[in-house]
């Protein structure tokens, strides 16, 4: 039984995931995005459940697999995940670093442009 | 192996989807040709808006259809299932598309042209209609992240310091959102080995309730963050209005729609014994949402960003019917639960009318800032009307289209005798109106301004789109029938498993 294991390491990877991405730094932010996508994508494998069983290759000339065979399933799922993962993290990364040359910040906190602070009371007469 | 071929009439299931995708494949080959690429976008939206049309005509006399793909039987396949609610919300989404694209002609530069900012709209447009059909919930999965990365590129087009910020806040935790819906996922298919929606509904009794409640809540924070829910909506009103007028239309209109009817499907439909575990936290939060939302509207002074706060009421409004679900006694009164569906088709509509009249204030005036604006009464008294009638029917003030929705979850809710939802619905409409008109007479009624010209494309987009709520709000009828049909398939999906083709 290798699933407790698996799980604690699931565990740990999306714990390391959420302490990075409480960060105010937008690059500990980026790992964290990595590291969840990769925690992520280990949980679905490992709820395809694990066997020592075979490939799932149809043999030619039959119509299914004879026998015990692994889940095709959650590697299907995977591979999408991961793809779709690695784009959109390629995406925040160039984002990131526009933003830096842009407004001259990595950190959450001086990147006010959207909604500036210290604004003025909203007028109370009409 | 499925031998029975799809009968071609029902390939209009896949039909607005593959529209959409071909639409901006076609575009891209384009791209070279600026000045027809708004032609043949509108020309794709037209035709989808056709297609969702009679999708819609033949679900609302049908019953829900469905097409599996690829030649394998399902719950094997891939399902596209077209129920009441998903048709609806995918034509109301191809018609607000239709008028926003009409819009962005007269405020989208060459350059955005160039850099695409077309086929975006029709990629986004195949993430949100993509989302409503399928009844899959892993290419759900996909058609967020579809959807999700096309508003990314419309919402950072501009390039401007101002876009860049909104879009790190917006892009990272929109991203966290469907990565929670993922985790939900691969939990869900652990415990009952399948995705597909028709045979989760079968298999979910089975399962132990404690992990599948656990699984519920990652689905609630996860479509919660898309759909911008109370206690997790920071984003919105840090980004969306901070691309051009016409895109927070879109977004306001179908980004946030989509979350709460990936909500409403999970919750409602798949996972309805942990819903009821789930109540009491998602009432305290929706309670809040709804009076927090317009309480922060009224003091907020951009005009967008008090917009975005009306929204996140209405967003909470909209899913007040999730605690209060009950199943529809045969011929009963109305539930709740069609008040919300009808709620959600109506805040599609209204919201993108709301942004893209904004649009033409701030465009009118030349400010973002309702202190910096005035006197657009006399210098433009069109307008005036519109925003006007957006209000009312933004706040519910019948005849409006926003009537009607409050008014079929306020007797669902009566009905079952819940007060503390009744007294909410109440409360925002009252705190929405009141935001809304304050917004209204500071930007319109005090002092004096010179009259500025409009784009006459622009704003024949925003008067089609709210003609058509005000045509709506006088003419409910077969919208509230619809709504009915779509809540009882939702609560008790037997014809939609049918048709999917598995034993109910």
């Amino acid at each position: 039984m290798i699933e407790p294991v698996f799980a604690v390491l699931v565990g740990t990877f999306i714990a390391a995931a959420a302490y990075l991405m409480l960060s105010r730094a937008l690059v500990r932010v980026l790992l964290g995005i990595v590291l969840l996508g990769n925690g992520v994508n280990l949980l679905i494998f490992v709820a395809g459940r694990m066997t020592r069983a075979a490939p799932p290759i149809v043999p030619g000339g039959a119509e299914a697999i004879g026998g015990a065979a692994a889940n095709p399933l959650p590697q299907a799922l995977i591979l999408t995940a991961i793809v779709i993962g690695f784009a959109m993290f390629a995406f925040l990364s160039v984002l990131v670093f526009r933003a830096y040359q842009d407004l001259d910040a990595d950190h959450s906190d001086r990147m006010r442009v959207a909604e500036p602070e210290g604004q003025p009371d909203p007028p109370l007469e009409y | 192996m499925v031998d029975v071929v799809t009968p071609l009439s029902d390939w209009i299931v896949i039909l607005p989807l593959v529209l959409c995708l071909m639409g901006a494949a076609l575009l891209l080959v384009l791209r070279s040709f600026v000045r027809t690429q708004m032609w043949v976008c509108l020309v794709v939206v037209l035709l989808v808006l056709v297609c969702d049309v009679a999708l819609a005509m033949r679900v609302f006399d049908d019953g829900p259809l469905a097409m599996t793909m690829g030649n394998w039987m399902p719950p094997f396949g891939i399902s596209f299932t077209a129920d009441m609610t998903g048709a609806g919300f995918a034509l109301a989404s191809a018609f607000v598309t239709l008028c926003v694209v009409l819009y962005m002609q007269s405020d989208t530069p060459e350059s955005a042209v160039r850099d695409g900012v077309y086929p975006l709209v029709l990629l986004l447009l195949a993430g949100v209609t993509g989302s409503f059909l399928t009844g899959d919930l892993f290419n759900l999965y996909v058609w967020f992240e579809v959807m999700l990365i096309a508003s990314f590129g419309l919402m950072v087009l501009a390039g401007k310091p101002l876009q860049l910020d909104a879009t790190v806040k917006y892009g990272i935790l929109n991203f966290l959102g469907t990565t929670l819906f993922l985790v939900g996922l691969g939990l869900l298919y652990g415990l009952i080995g399948t995705l597909n929606m028709a045979d989760i509904v079968g298999r979910a009794p089975q399962a132990d309730l404690a992990p599948l409640t656990a699984v519920a809540a990652l689905f609630a924070l996860a479509f919660g963050i898309k759909a911008a829910v109370f206690p997790v909506n920071a984003w919105l009103p840090a980004s969306y209005h901070a691309p051009p007028p016409a895109i927070s239309a879109l977004m306001g209109a179908l980004l946030t729609k989509v979350g709460a009817y990936a909500l409403l499907r999970t919750l409602l439909m798949l996972l309805p014994a942990a819903r009821e575990t789930l109540s009491p936290v998602l009432l305290a939060v929706l309670v809040g949402g709804a009076v927090l939302g317009p309480l922060s509207a009224i003091a907020e002074t951009n005009l967008r960003r008090a917009i975005g706060f009306i929204l996140v009421g209405s967003i909470a409004i909209l899913l007040l019917c999730v605690p209060n679900a009950s199943p529809i006694a045969a011929g009963g009164a109305p539930s709740a639960a069609s008040g919300g569906l009808l709620y959600a088709f109506h805040s599609i509509l209204t919201f993108a009318a709301l942004y893209l009249t904004a649009g033409l204030v701030e465009r009118a005036t030349g400010q973002t800032d309702t202190r910096q604006m005035r006197g657009l009464y006399a210098a433009n008294s069109v307008l005036s009307v519109l925003f006007l009638v957006l209000i009312l029917a933004v706040s519910g003030v019948p005849p409006f289209l926003g009537f009607w929705p409050k008014l079929v979850l306020l007797q669902g809710f009566v009905g079952t005798g819940d007060w503390l939802t009744t007294l909410t619905v109440l409360l925002n409409a009252l705190l929405t109106l009141i935001a809304g008109s304050r917004l209204w007479s500071h930007i319109f009624w005090r002092g004096t301004a010179e009259r500025a010209a409009l784009p006459f494309r622009a704003v024949s987009a925003t008067a089609l789109l709210t003609l058509v709520i005000v045509a709506l709000g006088l003419a409910p009828n077969v919208m509230i029938a619809a709504a009915q049909i779509a809540a009882n398939d939702m609560l008790n999906p037997a014809r939609y498993i049918a048709s999917v083709g598995l034993a109910p």
